[in-house]
């Protein structure tokens, strides 16, 4: 097991955006986060990535409690995660994203990129050739060396995408990737996460999509202000009751 | 292609033939000072343009060089270049212990806090008694030299102090092109996801902080070694501002940027003492000031991303 999560509750101010909530991450898997707006997904995310700390409750990677750790400690250690609202690094390149997300794949400090001459830098080498591979499998290969704030929201997204897998994590967390999509662009991106999960990249989800959601999850929890209020497979959450209630409204079904 | 890819450099030795060629003094003297506001302004640059932390305190590191060296040459007789050690380090060491805090500020809050800074220091120069010489400062500072290598005559320097800035922008060139220099850029754009690639944003924003204090602290020293006197005046916030000027002229972010900005605000201000006389005779300094700032508003209008995007619009990180 990756992750696990238990009793995690975080309050802001008066209201707890996220309630006694425990689940568990498999290594290898696809989790999905579901539930309405305001049911604490995205605060999951940034408590598991270190960005707050939970008020009470114990998140574990790989068995080691993450309390105290910093996002970029947690990204040494393998988490790492996109976005909802794009946090693209416009004025770089394409590519220039890439490479800045593979930081963790390089050693050299501030002194020692001073005095070594960038056109021999081996570790430069390195990463700038990771990066396009990732550009390759990512379709953004021609756009390499455009500024990224130029690319077309879905294109955007994936850069976001790549710019995350640079690092090699053990479990990358996807806030809403398809969310702004079209039909064909998100088609493309559910693609490419079955791809990752083949390969046994573990991944968490929030999505509201219920498409790729089904498409892609092997394990879907269900929130609702704050609390778990179910989880299973697709097919079980699909059939859950309480959900279609929370979700839908009553006398309607999940596509 | 490759005439593009090198005609800034080319631009560059051009420039610096002009004094080898007129061997004055006064225009070596112009000369040293546009190198020694570059070496300022590179380090100001990284802090500015790479990482996205503004600073209005950079007088500050500037007279704490200037001040170091001429202490410890007058006041303990150490040779000057254990002085000019001591003059990158100390500023380096207080940019260290102010950053820590400093840089958990944002955006204007930063800027405040430099800002403050650099009053402080500029009053400590004022009022520091024997030690700084109070508001007439400090004069007989020796000649800047190496062993037996005396750089005592403007030429020399001259050619000393473009040793310098050549040496640093190779390695402000190696620190752009690097993982570093990516993550300082991934700073200035989201420091979120800069974290999230496991990028030590206030470690490395603090690193950046120190380098360009160490920077402005080695042309502070240079600089007293140059003109063998110092006063407060030279580093008082209005020199802060003009750092941040020449920063912004060149064009924040790029390579030679702080290289044209610096040439810019330098050589204008100049350029305006002679040519304004002449076109309006009875125009006192005020006119001076008056049209230098409205080519600098120009400049701003029409150029806003720097005079060094002028060759390259697109690409934000200097030449490819």
């Amino acid at each position: 097991m990756l992750l696990q999560l238990d009793g995690v509750t975080k309050h802001f101010g008066g209201i707890a955006a996220v309630r006694n909530v425990g689940f568990e991450a498999d290594e290898g898997k696809v989790l999905a986060l579901i539930g309405p707006n305001g049911a604490g997904k995205t605060t999951l995310f940034n408590l598991i990535t270190g960005a707050l700390e939970p008020d009470q409750g114990v998140i574990a990677l790989k068995g080691q409690t993450i309390k105290g750790l910093k996002p970029f400690q947690l990204a040494a250690g393998g988490v790492t995660r996109t976005f909802q609202n794009l946090q693209i690094f416009n004025s770089m390149t394409v590519l220039e994203n890439v490479m800045a997300g593979a930081y963790l794949r390089g050693k050299k400090g501030f002194l020692r990129s001073l005095f070594s001459y960038h056109g021999w830098c081996k570790e430069e080498k390195m990463i700038r050739e990771k990066s396009l591979v990732l550009l390759e499998e990512t379709g953004l290969a021609e756009t390499a060396g455009r500024p990224a704030s130029t690319l077309p929201f879905g294109q955007k997204r994936l850069v976001e995408i790549a710019r995350a897998l640079a690092s090699d994590p053990c479990l990358l967390l996807l806030d809403e990737p398809a969310a702004g999509l079209n039909s064909e662009e998100s088609a493309v991106l559910t693609n490419y996460i079955n791809k990752l999960r083949d390969r046994g990249t573990t991944m968490i989800l929030i999505e509201h999509d219920m498409e790729t959601v089904m498409n892609a999850a092997d394990k879907i929890i269900v929130l609702n202000f704050g609390e778990v209020i179910a989880q299973g497979t697709p097919a079980e959450i699909q059939a859950h009751p309480e959900v279609i209630k929370a979700y839908l409204g009553e006398d309607e079904k999940i596509a | 292609m490759r005439i593009k890819k090198y005609s800034g450099l080319l631009i560059a030795l051009l420039l610096l033939a002009i004094p080898l060629i007129a061997q004055s003094n006064y225009v070596y003297g112009l000369f040293i000072v546009v190198g020694l506001y570059t070496i300022i302004v590179q380090g100001l640059g990284i802090l500015m343009g790479y990482a996205g932390q503004v600073s209005f305190g950079h007088a500050a590191f500037f007279g704490l060089g200037g001040y170091t060296a001429a202490i410890l040459t007058t006041r303990f007789s150490w040779s000057p270049l254990p002085a000019l050690l001591a003059a990158v380090f100390l500023p380096a060491v207080i940019a260290a212990v102010i950053g820590r805090q400093t840089l958990k500020l944002r955006e204007l809050y930063l800027a405040l806090a430099t800002l403050g800074f650099g009053i402080l220091v500029s009053i400590v120069f004022a009022e520091g008694g024997e030690l700084t010489g109070g508001p007439s400062g400090i004069s007989g500072i020796p000649h800047f030299q190496i062993g037996s290598l005396s750089f005592d005559s403007d030429g020399s320097f001259f050619l000393l102090i473009w040793l310098l800035v050549v040496m640093l922008m190779i390695g402000i060139k190696n620190l752009i092109h690097s993982r570093t220099g990516r993550a300082l850029c991934a700073i200035r754009e989201s420091e979120y996801a800069a974290e999230n690639a496991g990028i030590d944003c206030s470690r490395l924003k603090l690193q950046a902080f120190i380098f360009s204090a160490l920077l402005a602290g080695m042309a502070g020293g240079l600089y007293a070694f140059y003109v063998s006197f110092i006063s407060p005046s030279p580093f008082s916030f209005h020199a802060s501002v003009q750092f941040v000027l020449m920063a912004v002229i060149g064009g924040l972010g790029t390579f030679w940027g702080p290289l044209i900005g610096a040439m810019v605000v330098v050589l204008l201000s100049e350029v305006l003492k002679e040519v304004i006389p002449l076109i309006i005779p009875n125009a006192g300094g005020e006119y001076q000031i008056i049209i230098y700032g409205m080519i600098l508003v120009i400049l701003m209008i029409y150029q806003p991303q720097g005079l060094s995007s002028l060759r390259n619009r697109i690409s934000l990180r200097g030449l490819k």
